[in-house]
């Protein structure tokens, strides 16, 4: 096996997806003559040519329109948002008509679209560049929203997508596509909607998606110092949630944080907080606790920002109180 | 500088002692080494020793009093001491029997406070883990709500952002808040019913004193404080109505002893934990009879049958280590010695000696070291090491003619067996009737640890070394 970046398995799927079946093909902004902003489609215009690898004009709500009509009509679209930030300007198209359109024609029409792209903070770059979208996606039906945190999940779940006939969004971060892993070279698919338990421990469960997973890995490895034996879990799909790997866990436990980069109010760490308190009541020693993005926009300033930013430090504490370490 | 006596940890399975006699009074100087109180554990009665010298200043607790481990018993030291600081932090006492009552007043009206706790909880979680924004905002609306909580305990618990060292106070001892209502996690009230504990009788260590799940398991302590107010309630009870109108007899209450509430305790926990399962074997005992007379004539202690038994199991254990061995929950311990327990009725109840290397020793050790053991276990003499560490259990009650029975087995054992009475029955030696002598045994076995086949094997082994007893001595 090799290392791989994230940026390159992405690559990997999106090549192997468009050689496997024709009727995949990739759009947005820049993906095709500046082989893509983050380059995650390096390659792919030289190889698919400009029918399949297709530059965009800066208008998300456009081109979103132009692949849910492409997915309407049998095709699989991949599009690509420069950051999902960007994306609310195309936000009618997803949610309105990607997400409805199923259900509304009664089955007749599949949309297997997948918009991907950059989710959530990547350091100072101001309120309206720094969103976390995973609670905003996750709560309309019709879409399901997957957040990985390593290239290797990334890679088989990124296949799974594009194979799904229902839209999808596939959050990933700038932060993150210079992440290097060990592949396989073989193909490989994960399935949608599983939760992976990345470290296995008796005291405490900690529930952390995407970039945010790896911050709650660092405060893991400290509480494993300090003698707490920690449960990870990677949701690694936000919808369709797996609670029942994280019910399984807490009924370990009995006690459980959970770490997620949206915000907290209706956020993905509420709901899952509120599925733990319902159907893990009676196995509770502690109330969930939730580490997030505090209820206020990105701040600019450095320092301002470290604070509104959850790091290994804030899982410490919380983790710390639901042990009752404190 | 004065010294605290406080209940020691005089057997293995000790969990409170009960003090039988004061040889101290307020006042008396004492040494080092004096024996100032006799205390009555769940096996034997013991030597309470001091190990400081002093006066002794206070006597906390009185003669046929139970207290748990690690409780204050008296305070030694200079006369004139004081010694105020000692005596006020011991929060048991009336304390605790006071708040009780209330408690077990009214069960009914608790659960009702339970369910209205659940609701204000969950209200209070949906404010409390907010962001800190709006924090100051929202402090006015809730304070109504908080005040109380605010006055128990100094400091609203905040869980993310909140001063967590200020939040949490273990509340000395109080176990409810303000308005009355015990705070627990839904884990600790869950296991607190499994265990048929009141959790307003547990000590939380959460923030504003809520139990938790390691309180609740670390109750065992505080059990005789339970223990003795539970007892008091008993006498306060009316009267059972009787069903009919004349009553031949008065109902007696005895108070149960140390012993039978370990006998109760350990044997319900095996019973309850370990799967028992059962064979039994029909033992030809001619041959045994003959040996037994035989040996008599000649040994200056008499060999009895529950002798052979013990040396045959004994024999039969090394044979078969899985049958002497310990269900260790992660671990299956094979024992490297055999040490074999020997049930000892007593008024009170049974206790199980042990012979200790029962497969290094001779029928006449073997003998000797039982009767010892009998006496003195009903003159309540044994000491710890004479019931600790055994491997495999015998019981037998052939002596009250009991054809058959089965035994529960005595933890960590994985096997007991027991042994009825030796019978007079017809049996088929040679296409004929002729009288022959029988006697059953019983094996229980867990099967966590032995398997039906196993159990069997050992056993056969024990008949043939029962039915020709000459090969015992290979």
């Amino acid at each position: 096996m090799a290392q791989k970046q994230f940026r390159e398995v992405i690559r990997e799927a999106l090549r192997e997806e468009m050689e496997r079946d024709e009727t995949v093909f990739v759009m947005g902004e820049e993906v095709a003559e500046y082989n893509g902003a983050y380059k995650a489609t390096q390659g792919l215009l030289d190889q698919f040519g400009d029918k399949r690898v297709l530059d965009t004009p800066i208008s998300e709500l456009g081109f979103a329109g132009l692949g849910v009509g492409a997915a309407m009509n049998g095709l699989r679209p991949i599009v690509e948002f420069m950051t999902f930030n960007f994306a609310l300007v195309g936000v009618d198209q997803i949610l309105n008509n990607a997400a409805k359109i199923r259900q509304m024609s009664g089955g007749q029409i599949k949309i297997p679209i997948v918009f991907r792209g950059p989710n959530g903070s990547a350091g100072q770059l101001g309120a309206t560049h720094s969103t976390a979208f995973e609670a905003f996606y996750a709560h309309f039906p019709g879409l399901i929203t997957i957040h990985p945190s390593d290239p290797y999940d990334a890679k088989g779940l990124l296949k799974a997508a594009i194979r799904d006939d229902n839209p999808v969004i596939f959050l990933e971060s700038e932060q993150m596509y210079g992440m290097k892993q060990e592949v396989p070279d073989e193909e490989y698919l994960l399935p949608i909607g599983e939760a992976k338990v990345k470290r296995e421990g008796a005291d405490v469960t900690i529930v952390a998606d995407g970039k945010l997973f790896h911050v709650a890995k660092q405060a893991t490895e400290q509480l494993v110092k300090d003698g707490v034996d920690v449960e990870l879990i990677d949701p690694r799909t936000i919808k369709p949630f797996d609670i029942k790997t994280v019910i399984k866990s807490v009924k370990k436990t009995n006690r459980c944080v959970v770490v997620n980069e949206s915000h907290p109010f209706g956020g993905v760490a509420a709901e899952v907080g509120f599925q733990i308190q319902r159907d893990a009541f009676d196995y509770l020693d502690a109330p969930v606790l939730r580490v997030t993005t505090p209820d206020v926009p990105a701040p600019f300033s450095k320092k301002l920002f470290d604070l509104w930013l959850p790091g290994p430090k804030q899982v410490i504490d919380a983790v710390n109180t639901v042990t009752y370490r404190n | 500088m004065a010294t605290v006596i406080d209940m020691p940890k005089l057997s293995d399975t000790m969990e409170e002692g009960t003090i039988a006699k004061w040889n101290i009074k307020e006042g008396d100087k004492v040494e080092a080494g004096d024996i100032v109180a006799e205390v009555e554990t769940d096996k034997a009665t013991m030597d309470l020793e001091a190990f400081d010298g002093g006066t002794v200043l206070k006597i906390l607790v009185e003669e046929g009093d139970a207290v748990p481990l690690g409780e204050k018993l008296v305070i030694l030291g200079e006369e004139g001491e004081d010694i105020s600081d000692l005596v006020g932090d011991d929060d048991s006492g009336d304390d605790d029997s006071g708040k009780d009552e209330t408690a077990g007043k009214d069960g009914k009206k608790e659960s009702r406070d339970e369910s209205s706790d659940e609701e204000k909880k969950d209200k209070g979680d949906k404010e409390s883990d907010d962001d800190e924004s709006k924090k100051s905002d929202r402090k006015a609306d809730r304070k109504d709500e908080a005040v109380k909580a605010k006055e128990s305990s100094g400091k609203e618990f905040d869980p993310l952002f909140g001063d967590l060292k200020e939040g949490k106070k273990s509340g000395n001892g109080k176990q409810e808040d303000a308005d009355g209502r015990v705070k627990a996690s839904p884990l600790a009230r869950k296991m607190a019913e499994e265990k048929g504990i009141d959790v307003s009788r547990v000590k939380g260590s959460g923030p504003q004193g809520r139990v938790v799940k390691a309180d609740v398991e670390n109750f065992k302590e505080e059990e005789a404080k339970t223990a003795k107010v539970d007892s008091a309630e008993e006498k306060k009870a009316p009267a059972k109505p009787t069903i009919t109108g004349t009553k031949l007899e008065e109902d007696k209450e005895i108070k149960v002893s140390q012993m039978r509430k370990a006998i109760g305790k350990r044997l319900s926990e095996s019973k309850f934990t370990s799967p028992h399962f059962y064979e039994t074997v029909d033992i030809d005992m001619k041959k045994a009879i003959e040996v037994r007379t035989a040996l008599n004539e000649i040994s200056d202690v008499k060999i009895s049958f529950n002798d052979l038994v013990v040396k045959a199991c004994a024999i039969a254990l090394r044979q078969h280590p899985w049958v002497n061995s310990s269900w260790m929950g992660d671990v299956i311990r094979m024992h490297g010695d055999v040490n074999i327990a020997v049930a000892v009725a007593v008024d009170e109840g049974l206790l199980t000696p042990v012979i200790r290397h029962a497969d290094q020793k001779g029928l006449r050790d073997i003998s000797i070291m039982t009767k010892d053991f009998a006496e003195r276990a009903r003159d309540k003499k044994l000491q710890p090491e004479d019931w600790e560490g055994s491997t495999f259990t015998v019981s037998n009650l052939g002596m009250y003619g009991i054809e058959e029975f089965t035994a529960i087995i005595n933890p960590p054992n994985a096997a007991i067996l027991a042994i009825g009475a030796i019978r007079d029955v017809p049996v088929v030696e040679d296409g004929q009737v002729v009288p022959g002598k029988r006697m059953k045994v019983t094996m229980s076995s867990d099967h966590r640890v032995v398997d039906g086949a196993k159990a069997a094997e050992f056993l056969n082994t024990v008949r043939t070394l029962l039915q020709n007893p000459a090969s015992m001595l290979l």
